[in-house]
């Protein structure tokens, strides 16, 4: 460090020395959520995916990959500090919130990265499955 | 606690009178929470049965919608349809509970007659939205 004030240093921090991040990802992932699931609930109810096929000559394109992917992203990110400030403020041992923290930590990144890894598998796999 | 006298204390809850802005607050928690766990599960159900394969896929819509095979509905169609017409209401009412807070934070709507007017309309309209969702689907189907 060694640049700037120290008021400079501190500002915006706030008492818990996050600052405001958590706030401003809130929304921003709010806003993210709100576009991308418009256009999943759009995409399922104008489209017939009863057959695996049908869904796997979606999900395999780009064009459905990419935003799936990203509203994956964009909803556990925000699911994940939602479900913090719940625990927050309704699990009032010590122990107990510690425990519900990690569990929700473990939840959130673990079904994110499931998500990706089952988004990534159906787009690169995908036409070679259904071309048969 | 040291000190037991006859300190005043915090107003809670119950003393103040319900209004829809209290409503519409602890609907956009529930809702969002609700999402979290069962929406996001659902979700990765989908996509865990996809990526496992055609066997796998269609298991899951057969539990959850219609199995391809029969023409009546199971249990857990009934079950399934239920959750996902209660996800639909819970995506609607906090996506508009969330626009409402957006607004809010801009630091519009806190004069007391626009405050209640933008949460009256909070809670009615995702009902509304459901319903006409709901509406299409079924009749595209029928």
């Amino acid at each position: 460090m060694g640049s700037g004030t120290r008021l400079g240093r501190v500002r915006g921090l706030g008492s818990a020395r996050t600052g405001t991040h958590h706030w401003t990802m809130q929304r921003v992932t709010a806003i993210a959520n709100l576009a991308l699931m418009v256009w999943l609930i759009v995409s399922l109810v104008t489209s017939d995916f009863s057959t695996h096929a049908d869904l796997v000559r979606w999900l395999s394109k780009p064009i459905a990959a990419v935003p799936m992917a990203l509203l994956a992203i964009s909803v556990f990110t925000h699911l994940r500090l939602g479900l913090t400030v719940l625990i927050e403020d309704y699990v009032h041992g010590e122990a107990a919130k510690l425990a519900s923290l990690v569990a929700l930590t473990f939840y959130s990144w673990g079904g994110l990265i499931f998500a990706l890894f089952c988004i990534a598998k159906i787009a690169f796999a995908g036409v070679a499955n259904v071309g048969q | 606690m040291a000190q037991t006298g006859k300190r005043p204390l915090s107003p809670h809850l119950q003393v103040y009178r319900w209004g829809p802005h209290m409503l519409v607050s602890i609907l956009h928690r529930a809702m969002g929470d609700g999402m979290a766990i069962v929406g996001a599960l659902l979700f990765l159900w989908w996509l865990g049965a996809a990526a496992s394969g055609p066997e796998a896929y269609q298991s899951f819509v057969g539990i959850i919608w219609q199995a391809p095979d029969s023409a009546s509905l199971s249990v857990t169609n009934w079950i399934g349809r239920a959750v996902l017409i209660g996800l639909t209401l819970a995506f609607f009412q906090h996506a508009a509970s969330g626009i409402r807070h957006l607004l809010l934070d801009t630091g519009a709507g806190y004069e007391l007659k626009t405050n209640r007017s933008w949460s009256v309309i909070v809670a009615i309209l995702p009902a509304l939205f459901t319903a006409i969702l709901w509406i299409a689907i079924f009749w595209g189907a029928l």
